[in-house]
């Protein structure tokens, strides 16, 4: 028996395991310090998938796998992507129906959570 | 020459048409029970996708106001509210949850039972608590929030809807995976995979790193957003 599945250093996943918390830590920052629009979105979104590519690849073992089960598993949810950018097109539409022909407001303000309200005691 | 080496020879291309074209096992040195697993998760891939295709439609179009889940989503500590506090924390214990199952998948193929025992039972605890702090938020959210699946006093009724079906389905997930974390625990820690081998710690572990994976893309485009 030369090797038995997937065996690696144990010191890879030591690193990615910090690595997966720094990322963590820093998504979680977007939110305290309140960043908006564009530079939200971005950063949200590059440790989403720095995050989720250091899970699949090293955790779940991908980088290590042979390229007939790679490409089987990582093709198809392409078609996903293609689904996404049906339905933003879709809602884009629905929603710009919506304000042009039944005057919704464009940018509603959302009222205070209950909790958050004038004379709600803090929870 | 090692199947890496010999992989990188040949290339991607060349190797995928390769192994799909041979006649035989198309996932070499893959136990069918990984093959499948690995297939399971990518049907979970769509459903996932699906709900949260279908948030991001509802949100788009919807022209009532959308909470801010930074602020429905504060806890109080020490009478100040922070922001997505429980989120936070909720998002950490899943993450040294799927470091001590990737730990328990190394240790498995040492044959080292113990450690994979000790290490598959603290990922389960962890991914109990998981659940745990999820019904707390749930709680709060209906409770205090006063936020349903059909209402909201903040706005769009679909926070709700979209809410308590995608979280709910990703608690199911975690749910069943601690089942599945306890049982595959206890039958290493009985000797039932002496003979057969560990591999059934990894595909375990591929369900639960697959839950964390989730838990990544609900945590940034819900609770981030």
């Amino acid at each position: 028996m030369a090797t038995e599945g997937q065996q690696h250093p144990i010191k890879v996943y030591f690193w990615i395991w910090a690595l997966l918390f720094v990322f963590s830590f820093f998504s979680y920052m977007v939110d305290w310090w309140q960043l908006q629009g564009m530079t939200r979105w971005t950063l949200i979104i590059i440790f989403m998938l720095l995050k989720a590519g250091f899970i699949v690849a090293i955790f779940m073992h991908m980088k290590w796998e042979r390229y007939a089960l790679i490409f089987a598993i990582l093709v198809p949810p392409a078609a996903l992507l293609v689904f996404m950018f049906l339905m933003s097109v879709e809602a884009e539409y629905a929603w710009a129906t919506r304000v042009e022909y039944m005057g919704e407001n464009p940018a509603p303000i959302p009222e205070l959570p209950p909790s958050h309200q004038k004379g709600a005691a803090a929870h | 020459m090692s199947d890496a080496a010999l992989e990188t020879s040949q290339g991607p291309i060349a190797s995928t048409v390769k192994d799909w074209s041979s006649d035989m096992t198309t996932f070499k040195g893959v136990p069918w029970g990984k093959a499948m697993m690995w297939i399971f998760l990518l049907s979970d891939t769509f459903i996932f996708t699906c709900f949260l295709i279908g948030y991001m439609t509802v949100r788009m179009t919807v022209s009532e106001p959308w909470p801010n889940p930074s602020l429905v989503f504060s806890l109080a500590f020490m009478g100040v509210p922070v922001p997505l506090l429980l989120i936070a924390i909720m998002t950490f214990i899943l993450i040294t949850s799927s470091g001590t199952m990737a730990m328990a998948v190394n240790m498995g193929y040492r044959h080292r039972k113990v450690a994979v025992f000790w290490l598959m039972f603290a990922t389960a605890m962890l991914g109990a608590s998981f659940v745990g702090m999820q019904a707390f938020e749930w709680s709060k959210l209906i409770g205090d929030e006063h936020i349903a699946a059909w209402e909201n006093p903040m706005g769009a009724a679909q926070f709700g809807s979209v809410f308590f079906m995608v979280t709910g389905f990703h608690g199911m997930h975690v749910s069943v995976g601690v089942l599945y974390l306890l049982i595959v625990a206890f039958r290493v820690l009985l000797g039932k995979y002496d003979e057969k081998g560990f591999e059934i710690v990894e595909i375990t572990g591929l369900y639960w790193h697959f839950v964390d994976l989730v838990w990544v893309f609900i945590f940034a485009f819900f609770y981030l957003w």
